[in-house]
Formats: C-alpha cells, sequence, structure tokens
C-alpha cells in the first residue's frame, strides 16, 4: 500500500490549521506554585476572603495527593514549578462593548473564525469568549438577563452573584476529587458561570471558546452551570490553541447541577494542539468534568468530539441521585501521529429508576492510542435502573491501538445493564467501493469516518456538527493504510 | 472504446488472467461466461482497478487512453462503472449522501458545476423511477442489512446515477430470485444507449434472456476460448463447460 502510505506521509505533515500566536502584551505571574501565587492570583481577580481561603485549603489538599498513574497513557513528568499559572491579557480600561475590546484580540476570533461582531449579528449565540485565564468580551447578556439567566465570566460571577458561586462550587466536583481538580480549585483564573432560572427554557446556545494564548501558560478554567427546577439550557464549549513546542497544561473543571426536572445539554469540540506528527509538543488535557442530576427527573447530557490535545485525559460523567433521573455521554475521540486519548464517562446511579446511556466511538489512527475508560455503578438504592453502553473502536493502519476499559458496579438486581462492543477497521474493500464510485480516498475516508461516528455527531447542535465534521476528516485524511 | 489487448495479471503469487483479448464497442453487450475459477471476476476487478492484483502484461485502452495507467476514482471518472458481486456495506452513510458525493465529484473532474441538493434530489427520483428502486432503501445506511435483491439493485440505481460508458456488471445474478432478477434486468436495458456499453460477468445463462448480449465468450484458465453470439450461451447452458475443457485440452 505504498499510494497510501504517500498520502499519509503527506497529510500527517500538513500543519496544524490554527498553529498561530497573538502579540498581546500579557501581565504574568512568575513559573511555579505556591501560597504566594494563589494569593497573586487571588489578589489581581480582586477575589473575596473566602475564595482566597477556598483556594489555598485545595492547595494545602494537593500538595498531599499524587498524580494519577492509573490511566492508559504515557508522558514524561511534568515540573509543576515550571508552570505560569497566570496570565492575562493586558487592557488599560475593562471593555464595555466589543468596541471596547483590543483590537489583536478581536482579530484572533477572527482567525478562529468566531468574530464577535459576526457571531452577534448573524448566528444568534451568545459567546463568552476566554483568551488565557481572562473573558474579555460577554455578548447578549442582556437578552439573557431579560429571562434571569446569569451568563458570564467566572470572575464576574464571583463578584456579582457570591451566594451562588460559594454554594454550589465544589458541590460537583469536590476539591480533593483527584490531583487535578485540587490543582485547579488552587489555581483557576476563570471560566464560565450560569444559571437558569426555574421554568426557564434558554433560548439560544450558550457558547465558549477557550484559546491558550501565551507561551507556558496553564489553563486552567472553572465552569459552573446550575439548571434549576424545570429548566433548559445547551452549552457550547469548542476549543482550538495554538503550535507550541513545549507541552502545555490544560486542568479544567466543570461542574453541572440540575435540579428537578432541569434538562442540560452540553457539547465539546476540541481541538487542542496534539503536538506534531513526531509527538513533540502538544497540550495535556486533565479535565474532570462531572453533572449532578440533583432533582428528580432531571437530565444531563454530555456530546463530546475529541480531535486534540497530545494526552486527553477525560471522564464527563453523571451522577444520577434523584429518582427517574438521566444520564447521557455521546463520545468521539480520534487520535492521530502519537497521540493518547483515555477518555469515558462514570454513571453513578442512586435514584430509583435512573437510566443512563453511553455511546462511545474511538478512532486510531497513526502511532495513536486510544482508550475507553468506563464505568457503570448501580447503587443498592438504585431500584429499576438501567444502562445501555456501545463501545466502538475503529482503527485505521496497523501501528495504532484502541483499548476498551468498561468497569460495571451493580449492587441491586432489579438493574438491567447492557454492553456492546466492536472493533473495525477501515476496510480496503470499502474504500476501494467509494474509489470506484469516482470518489478519492480522502473523501472517501472522510464520508466513512463521518457515518461511522454519526450516531454522535447527530446529537451536536447543528452548527457544531459542520464543524465536527470537517475536524473529523482533517484529524484523519490519509491515515489509511 | 474498450480495447484488451494480451491482458495478463496475477494475485500474489497466483497468475489468473494468461492473455485476454476483447474488443467493446459502443452500443455493445458482451457476455463473459465461464466455470468458476476461470478469472470472470478477476477481470472485472483489473478492470476497476483493484490494487491487490498485479497487472503483469498487455495493455487496456479506454476511449483512446492508458486505462491501466489511470488510479481507480479516476477510471470511474473517465465512464468505468463496477456493478460489484459483493456489495460492500458502508455504516452511518446514506446511499443518498454516497451518491452526491460521487456524482459531483465526478461533475467537477470533468469540469462541470456541482449539483445543489435540490437538482441532485430531482435527478435521483428520476432514477428511481427508471430502476424501480424505492426512497426508504436509499435513505438508509448503503447496503447495511440489505437483501441480496436490495444490494444489486441498489448497485443498478448507482449505474443509472452515474451514466456511465462502460459497465461491468460483475455477477449481478448471483442470489437473485427471479422477480428480482427481472427488475434489476430492466434497469440495465432502460440503461442501454448507442453510446454506452456492457460487459455482463456471469455464470449462467438467465441472466442473459433478460440482458441479450450481442456477443459471448468464454473463458477458462485465463483465456477466452471461445467467442460467439447468444447461441453459444444456450449451448452452454445445454451441455454444461466440461466440452470446452476437452477441446482446449485437446489443442
Amino acid at each position: 500500500m505504498s499510494k497510501d502510505n504517500q498520502v499519509l506521509e503527506e497529510l500527517t505533515s500538513k500543519e496544524y490549521e490554527h498553529g498561530w500566536t497573538t502579540d498581546i502584551e500579557t501581565d504574568s505571574a512568575p513559573k511555579g506554585l505556591n501560597e504566594d501565587i494563589i494569593r497573586f492570583i487571588s489578589a489581581k481577580k480582586n477575589e473575596p476572603a473566602w475564595l482566597l481561603e477556598w483556594r489555598l485549603k485545595a492547595y494545602q489538599q494537593w500538595t498531599k495527593m499524587k498524580e494519577p498513574t492509573w490511566a492508559n497513557v504515557k508522558f514524561p513528568e511534568i515540573n509543576y514549578q515550571d508552570v505560569i499559572y497566570y496570565s492575562a491579557p493586558k487592557q488599560k480600561v475593562t471593555p464595555k462593548n466589543l468596541e471596547d475590546v483590543d483590537p489583536e484580540l478581536i482579530k484572533t476570533f477572527e482567525k478562529l473564525g468566531i468574530s464577535l461582531t459576526e457571531q452577534k449579528r448573524l448566528t444568534g449565540i451568545a459567546v463568552d469568549a476566554v483568551i488565557d485565564s481572562v473573558s474579555v468580551a460577554t455578548t447578549f447578556k442582556e437578552t439573557l438577563g431579560e429571562l434571569g439567566i446569569i451568563f458570564c465570566s467566572f470572575s464576574e460571577a464571583v463578584q456579582k452573584h457570591p451566594d451562588l458561586v460559594k454554594k454550589y462550587m465544589g458541590s460537583v466536583v469536590p476539591v480533593n476529587d483527584n490531583y487535578f481538580s485540587a490543582l485547579n480549585s488552587a489555581v483557576f483564573t476563570d471560566g464560565s458561570f450560569c444559571y437558569i432560572p426555574k421554568g426557564v427554557r434558554c433560548p439560544m446556545e450558550l457558547s465558549t471558546y477557550f484559546r491558550i494564548n501565551a507561551a507556558n501558560t496553564g489553563q486552567f478554567e472553572r465552569t459552573l452551570i446550575i439548571a434549576d427546577e424545570g429548566s433548559y439550557v445547551s452549552y457550547l464549549e469548542g476549543c482550538t490553541a495554538p503550535q507550541r513546542d513545549e507541552n502545555q497544561l490544560h486542568a479544567a473543571v466543570v461542574e453541572i447541577y440540575a435540579m428537578k426536572d432541569a434538562q442540560v445539554k452540553y457539547s465539546t469540540v476540541q481541538n487542542w494542539y496534539p503536538g506534531d506528527k513526531e509527538g513533540k509538543g502538544g497540550i495535556y488535557n486533565f479535565v474532570t468534568k462531572r453533572g449532578l442530576c440533583y432533582g428528580d427527573s432531571s437530565k444531563i447530557s454530555w456530546t463530546q468530539v475529541e480531535t486534540g490535545s497530545a494526552i486527553t485525559w477525560k471522564y464527563p460523567s453523571c451522577i444520577l441521585r434523584g429518582d427517574n433521573s438521566m444520564g447521557e455521554f455521546y463520545s468521539v475521540a480520534v487520535t492521530n501521529n502519537y497521540q493518547q486519548a483515555d477518555t469515558g464517562t462514570k454513571m453513578i446511579h442512586i435514584g430509583k429508576n435512573t437510566k443512563s446511556r453511553i455511546v462511545s466511538k474511538g478512532i486510531s489512527a497513526g502511532h495513536s492510542q486510544n482508550s475507553y475508560r468506563g464505568q457503570v455503578h448501580i447503587m443498592k438504592r438504585a431500584e429499576g435502573a438501567r444502562n445501555f453502553s456501545q463501545c466502538d473502536s475503529l482503527l485505521m493502519g496497523d501501528k495504532c491501538g484502541a483499548h476498551t476499559f468498561p468497569y460495571i458496579d451493580v449492587e441491586n438486581s432489579t438493574a438491567r445493564i447492557e454492553h456492546e462492543a466492536t472493533t473495525s477497521k477501515i476496510g480496503e474493500d470499502q474504500i476501494f467501493y467509494c474509489l470506484q464510485r469516482g470518489i478519492d480516498e480522502e473523501s472517501a475516508v472522510a464520508l466513512i469516518v463521518n457515518g461511522y461516528a454519526k450516531e454522535v455527531l447527530n446529537q451536536l447542535p447543528m452548527e457544531f456538527a459542520v464543524e465536527a465534521q470537517k475536524l473529523l476528516a482533517l484529524t484523519l485524511e490519509g491515515s489509511v493504510g | 472504446m474498450l480495447t484488451i489487448k494480451n491482458l495478463q495479471a496475477k494475485i500474489g503469487e497466483k497468475q489468473i488472467l494468461n492473455g485476454i483479448n476483447l474488443e467493446v464497442k459502443p452500443g455493445e453487450v458482451h457476455a463473459i461466461m465461464g466455470p468458476n475459477g476461470s478469472g470472470k471476476s478477476t477481470l472485472a476487478s483489473v478492470l476497476a482497478g483493484r490494487e491487490e492484483y498485479e497487472v503483469t502484461g498487455g495493455e487496456v485502452s479506454f476511449e483512446g487512453k492508458d486505462l491501466l495507467e489511470m488510479a481507480p476514482e479516476d477510471r470511474a471518472r473517465e465512464g468505468v462503472f463496477l456493478a460489484f458481486q459483493y456489495p460492500v456495506e458502508i455504516p452511518g452513510v446514506s446511499t443518498i449522501n454516497f451518491m452526491k458525493t460521487a456524482v459531483n465529484q465526478i461533475r467537477e473532474y470533468r469540469g462541470q458545476p456541482t449539483l445543489d441538493a435540490v437538482s441532485f434530489l430531482g435527478v435521483m427520483k428520476e432514477k428511481m423511477k427508471l430502476v424501480e428502486i424505492d426512497q426508504a432503501l436509499l435513505n438508509r445506511a448503503l447496503n447495511e442489512g440489505f437483501s441480496g435483491g436490495e444490494k444489486k439493485r441498489n448497485e443498478i440505481f448507482q449505474m443509472a446515477m452515474l451514466e456511465p460508458k462502460l459497465a461491468v456488471l460483475d455477477e449481478t445474478d448471483s442470489g437473485l430470485d427471479i422477480d428480482a432478477l427481472k427488475i434489476v434486468s430492466n434497469g440495465v436495458n432502460k440503461l442501454r444507449n448507442k453510446s454506452n456499453a456492457v460487459i455482463v460477468v456471469t455464470h449462467y445463462q438467465r441472466l442473459l434472456d433478460y440482458i441479450v448480449p450481442d456477443f459471448v465468450h468464454v473463458l477458462y484458465k485465463g483465456k477466452i476460448v471461445k467467442s460467439g453470439t447468444k447461441e453459444l450461451a444456450l449451448e452452454l447452458e445445454a451441455k454444461g463447460y466440461d466440452w470446452i475443457k476437452e477441446e482446449v485440452s485437446v489443442l
């Protein structure tokens, strides 16, 4: 298959599309992590005393914890003292509207194809843009405000809605949940906050774009979404990051709190810089995402399309506490070259008649390693709980690996659990069938892969689905061997 | 249209085609018959450009161009269509989506404007009628869970959509009951015209009752050992292949 190899080489040598940096003066903390740095961050953000204390406590706990080693990923040891924990783009005045925003930042968004003005005018999506660690602009706040919806940067929420933040922060992902959540709790710099009041259906997709911008900057986002009784919100998160030679650390925490009858749909397209074709550079993505279906009949649905990062360590999970509550996890994880992904979900069934559904589609190409790791736990009280899991792996070429680690833990005999798994290879036959109809090899792979991932892509909001399809094709072009 | 001269091909170490000669002109229907393992499907695969087969000698010219030099997708774009003996399943991709991609890539290759969804659907409806296929089938994932008859009908639908100059039908009759066979043959007959040609590869005569060939060739041990008109097919049906084998061994 020399022709395939040629195409493979040609395409894998394509430069990362978003590999550029903007020249914005940054206002950074010195490298390293200690109590002084945390005080510096807290002071920079003008935080109340309780929050500083919260951070310091988290830091104390973190120092006693160890980096987890159970994931199926390998990387050189991270020197946590060699990371810059705070970097904010310098701005003379706080912007009140888009016109006041640094034009360099606006240009950055335009390159990413998410010009705020365009977004605002054309799509009706409220975008809370995060560059490095500070939110620079929030749109549609007024429209949302009329419905009582709060959608703002985490820092702003700390200032304006301290009671909500204080009550719910850490309620789904406790500080000491894991090594990275503890680290995040100590040093998080910004993120998004969202509150949907009782009975309100959020009329637009809420969206955040994260982007790592300054060299050697760790990015520690924190997102908190609270859906009050009977409310509904669909939240989109999209990531791209510029090319870097040194590995960058990203340890975010996302918490979702759903009350009675509330529904939250959280969609992610992740395209952090994956490193070059030799496996040099790339983002380390250690994320803790968890939703709590606190109230009866609440529902949380995670959809993710993971194409980037050198290393992905991520398990968006649901705790189904309320009776009749429901959790869903739809995932496509693509790895190419030397990328490593260990991703999956946890569904913890506590309430009666709780339901969960897991659909995971892994695609491995190049020399990459792709693991699904999932846990379904039916607790004693979870009478009539049901779970359906489907874990499929697609291999391209013969140098990559696909692994599946499902854990099932059942303490109630009325539970019904189904688990299906398949492993397949893109067949020469499938490719040839496409070629014979006049479809070139790249389009054939894109067609086959998108077909394979369709069940997950269908879960994404329209505008995201198109972007995700392009990303999948781009990540895998020519990877058949 | 198609000229095959002394074509030889092997798969792995096994030589299968040992010097095929064939001339196909526009408007003609050629039937290639022969016992199992005589190289019928190999010939179809080599014409379509399947990589597992290595051409070890001879030449093939299609519309004055060297077919063997072309990539498989370019052969398709130049107008060579293969109806597969075993159509491949592609989960999650509907026939409609698949055909839209194919039609537009071929149009691009030919320097024609691509079809938008509306015009594509218009063309599709017309062809659906022609080959008597239901849209529900075309909405489903390509060949996934299709019956044998549905798969073959879907191949003929694709042929209708792509309007090839040369269609090679590889054992299109295998696995079909008589009703399905009629529908499929009807479709092929409706698509025939003065400027296109069909090569029918088949083991049995019965398909040729419906798709009537101008020429019948018997393939044996990788060579065309006998050519004739449709009467030859009837003779084969009546007498089997043994007399051909004997004739060859005498030579």
